[in-house]
């Protein structure tokens, strides 16, 4: 399956987490990667462009850091934009049917927030409720986030190369057809237990 | 005449002919000359004893090239490398003169001569050395700043070395050499301070230097300006020649090195506006004279002399040059030089240079050593300086690539890096270097009128005076290491020469200019521009914008309208391409303008049709589905 990586990233100079990340995604073979702030600077986006790169792959991947429990501000644009009436859904809006799409994600909070008890009172798979609606409503099937929580202090703590290490095994896993879609509909995050959805060769 | 003009003729064939040649077989231009020299000399015998004298001339070449060295030495460059020019520089020459008097006096040399011998060898070639750096891009490497260091040094020592050469005259060739001293007239014969007690000589020699530096810092830009003014190419051109031919004379009158003045003289102008323009002046007359110097270098050796005593000169040549190699070697590892830095000063330095030449006929006027053995050590100056381009090959194809692997992550320490150079400083140019600046990127600027000039540099805008059209002053502005080349002049036709020239020479620049009008960026974009922007089109943009908010157009869909204008417009440039005919005016390129009216009609339609709901097509992205349409997804 050919997947597209949708990055967005405001500050790329100051990310400890998301360039590293987003870096071991490009060199990933059939993996397109798309900076949306360099290609879209002053946030001006070709709806053309976006819809045929939407309609040359099978996976999509919205990949950011968690800002106000949602996507940096060009991805909304990017949704705003490209997801049209026609095309996305609505009369003779197919397009995207039949796809997967999923967030990866960094997020500032301990995981322990993400909860009712926590501070951040939901989960992060509740808070990105819309975006899965968005999903949904265009056809596609939504997976559980792959996140990262405690991101502002991962690069001390040296878990940013654990963390792209399982990145590259579910990117080959989806990319080979060997990821359990079935079980990551279900899953509060994709990278809960790795070896429970990937099937056989890539454990 | 005819003879003069008949040498001048045999050199430039030879020079015209080997340089190439050696550059294509990728041995260097040093080697060239060299070869050349052999050739018309001893090889052809076109050309035969006035080599000698030619070589002193040629010697200039190597003064011009410390003047070029220091121009392009900022004052503050040269504090930081005090330690490496002392330290490693001093020890250079106090180990290697140590080393080869040692080997002297195993050879039965006694100690007087050994020490002479063992100070001449242990200078190296400044000319050679260089030359090569720069050639082959090596000069602001590690190793390469670590070489000049030591030549500087040693180009110091050489001045002690003339006071310290005398003393060591042997009694019995100094009395058979004291007549010929004074018929041939011997090498103090024009100087201020001969037998001057050594305080006054110690001041005499601080006036002259201080009298340099002072000059240098403030005559020389009311000067510079004065002349620039009258904007006569070659009365600057000989302005700079009189300075550096004032500066020599200077020195040679207190026994200076007129090398060592010059550098200096060049260090204090290194922060003139007029920079560049001198390093682009002085630069050909350099590379002749070099150049003339190498293939006397190359005419002078002795054949005859060489076959008689092949084994003895073969023989200490690769004793002096492995000597002076392994001194090297050993101080790059106590200075902890990386090691393809260390290879580069170790190979580069271990040939014996210029000076030794000078010092040698210097030694045998004053009776320091034998007729036979200055013969001999002449022949080991001029074959351990052919043998060095070889060793250049050896550390290039042999060394660096068996070191890539082990330092392929450190990459040479280049410190002029990402560089912008800017030609034309007037409105449009300021702008564009105000805002790199701001972001820390290192900018050169360059503009041949004096006046703006002045007037950015008291706005804190370093700007270099000079004709940012004229290859050689771009060359001296260091384009070939630049990224980015800007060019924000407004004469549109050497907007275009330039471009066209930066685009052949340095494919490697990226070419951004100022264009009048669509004519002109068409033939910047066909001359290898890689971004071309009409000067007006932003400006004007903008002024249309403003119009439509003050008609109470909303702000938010003004800027969307500005947006599908631009686009619209650049489409159009591309498509009116294709119809552009470089020589017909565009008022005369009758399909040209038909086209461009029918692309220009589009523009209305693309603001306000649109392909479902008759919307604005700019708002595309925002529309929103048709009305009636959530009750079908009820359903």
């Amino acid at each position: 399956m050919r997947i597209l990586v949708l990055f967005a990233h405001p500050a790329i100079e100051r990310s400890e987490v998301n360039r590293p990340l987003a870096e071991a995604t490009a060199r990933i073979e059939g993996v397109s990667l798309v900076d949306l702030y360099a290609e879209y600077p002053d946030l001006r986006i070709d709806i053309d462009r976006e819809q045929e790169r939407l309609q040359s792959h099978d996976v999509i991947v919205f990949m950011h850091p968690l800002y106000w429990y949602s996507t940096p501000a060009i991805l909304k644009e990017w949704q705003d934009l490209v997801l049209e009436y026609g095309f996305a859904y609505g009369e003779g809006g197919t397009a995207l049917a039949g796809k997967i799409f999923f967030n990866a994600i960094t997020a500032g909070g301990a995981e322990a927030a993400y909860c009712a008890q926590g501070y951040n009172q939901f989960t992060l798979r509740q808070l990105l409720y819309p975006i899965e609606q968005t999903a949904r409503l265009c056809g596609m099937t939504y997976l559980a986030p792959f996140a990262l929580y405690s991101s502002r202090t991962a690069y001390e703590e040296g878990r940013i190369e654990a963390h792209i290490a399982d990145w590259q095994r579910v990117l080959s896993a989806l990319r080979h057809e060997r990821l359990d879609i079935e079980t990551a509909r279900g899953l509060e995050k994709l990278n809960g237990d790795l070896d429970a959805i990937l099937k056989d060769s890539d454990r | 005449m005819s003879g003069l003009l008949f040498q001048a003729f045999v050199y430039l064939v030879a020079a015209v002919v080997a340089v190439p040649v050696a550059k294509r077989l990728g041995l260097g231009s040093v080697l060239g000359y060299l070869i050349a020299g052999i050739v018309i000399g001893p090889a052809l015998g076109l050309v035969g004893s006035e080599t000698h004298e030619i070589q002193h001339f040629a010697e200039f070449g190597v003064v011009m090239m410390l003047f070029i060295v220091g121009l392009e030495l900022e004052p503050q460059a040269l504090w930081r490398m005090r330690s490496r020019l002392v330290g490693f520089g001093g020890l250079q020459v106090l180990l290697t003169t140590a080393v080869i008097t040692a080997g002297g006096l195993l050879l039965q040399l006694r100690w007087p001569t050994a020490l002479a011998v063992g100070l001449i060898l242990a200078l190296s070639s400044t000319a050679i050395v260089l030359q090569t750096l720069n050639e082959k891009g090596l000069a602001s490497t590690e190793g390469g700043r670590t070489g000049f260091a030591i030549l500087l040094f040693q180009d110091i020592a050489v001045i002690p070395m003339l006071a310290l050469i005398p003393l060591l005259a042997l009694p019995e060739l100094a009395a058979s050499h004291l007549a010929d001293a004074g018929s041939e007239g011997s090498h103090a014969a024009m100087s201020l301070v001969d037998g001057l007690p050594p305080s006054q000589y110690a001041l005499v020699v601080l006036g002259a230097i201080a009298f340099v530096v002072l000059a240098g810092h403030f005559l020389s830009r009311p000067l510079f300006r004065f002349i620039s003014a009258a904007r006569l190419r070659e009365i600057f051109t000989a302005t700079a020649l009189l300075l550096i031919i004032g500066i020599a004379l200077l020195m040679t009158l207190v026994d200076l090195s007129p090398a060592l003045g010059t550098f200096l003289a060049g260090v204090v102008l290194a922060n003139s506006e007029f920079r560049h323009e001198l390093e682009s002046d002085i630069e050909p007359f350099k590379g002749l004279l070099l150049g003339l110097f190498f293939i006397t270098v190359g005419a002078g050796i002795d054949f005859g002399f060489l076959f008689g005593n092949a084994a003895t000169v073969v023989g200490l040549t690769l004793a002096v040059m492995a000597a002076k190699a392994l001194v090297l070697f050993a101080l790059a590892r106590l200075f902890g030089l990386q090691a393809p830095d260390g290879w580069m000063v170790t190979l580069g330095l271990a040939q014996a240079g210029e000076f030794g030449f000078v010092l040698l006929s210097f030694s045998l006027q004053n009776g320091v050593l034998p007729d036979e053995l200055v013969k001999t050590l002449s022949l080991v100056v001029a074959m351990s300086m052919l043998l060095t381009p070889v060793s250049f090959i050896v550390l290039e194809k042999l060394i660096r690539p068996r070191l890539r692997g082990a330092a392929a992550a450190d990459a040479d320490d280049i410190d002029e890096q990402g560089t912008v150079v800017i030609a034309g400083i007037g409105r449009f140019g300021q702008i564009v270097n105000r805002l790199l600046v701001a972001d820390g990127v290192r900018t050169v600027v360059l503009d041949h009128e004096a006046e703006i000039i002045d007037t950015v540099r008291q706005a804190g805008i370093k700007t270099y005076f000079g004709d940012a059209s004229r290859p050689d002053l771009l060359h001296a502005a260091g384009i070939e290491s630049a990224s980015v080349f800007v060019v924000a002049i407004d004469d549109q036709k050497r907007a275009v020469e330039m471009v066209e020239h930066v685009h052949r020479h340095y494919p490697g620049v990226k070419i951004l200019a100022r264009a009048f009008d669509i004519n002109h960026l068409y033939l910047l974009k066909n001359a290898g521009c890689d971004v071309a922007v009409r000067e007006v089109f932003d400006g004007s943009l903008r002024i249309g914008a403003e119009a439509l908010r003050a008609l109470g157009v909303h702000p938010f869909r003004v800027e969307k309208m500005v947006d599908a204008f631009r686009r619209h417009d650049l489409e159009g440039l591309r498509h009116l391409y294709e119809l552009w005919d470089r020589d017909r005016a565009i008022s005369e390129n009758r399909a040209f303008l038909a086209r461009a009216k029918e692309h220009g009609e589009t523009l209305r339609e693309r603001m306000i049709s649109d392909r479902m709901q008759q919307h604005d097509r700019t708002e595309r992205g925002w529309t929103p589905p048709p009305k009636g349409y959530v009750d079908a997804l009820s359903e």
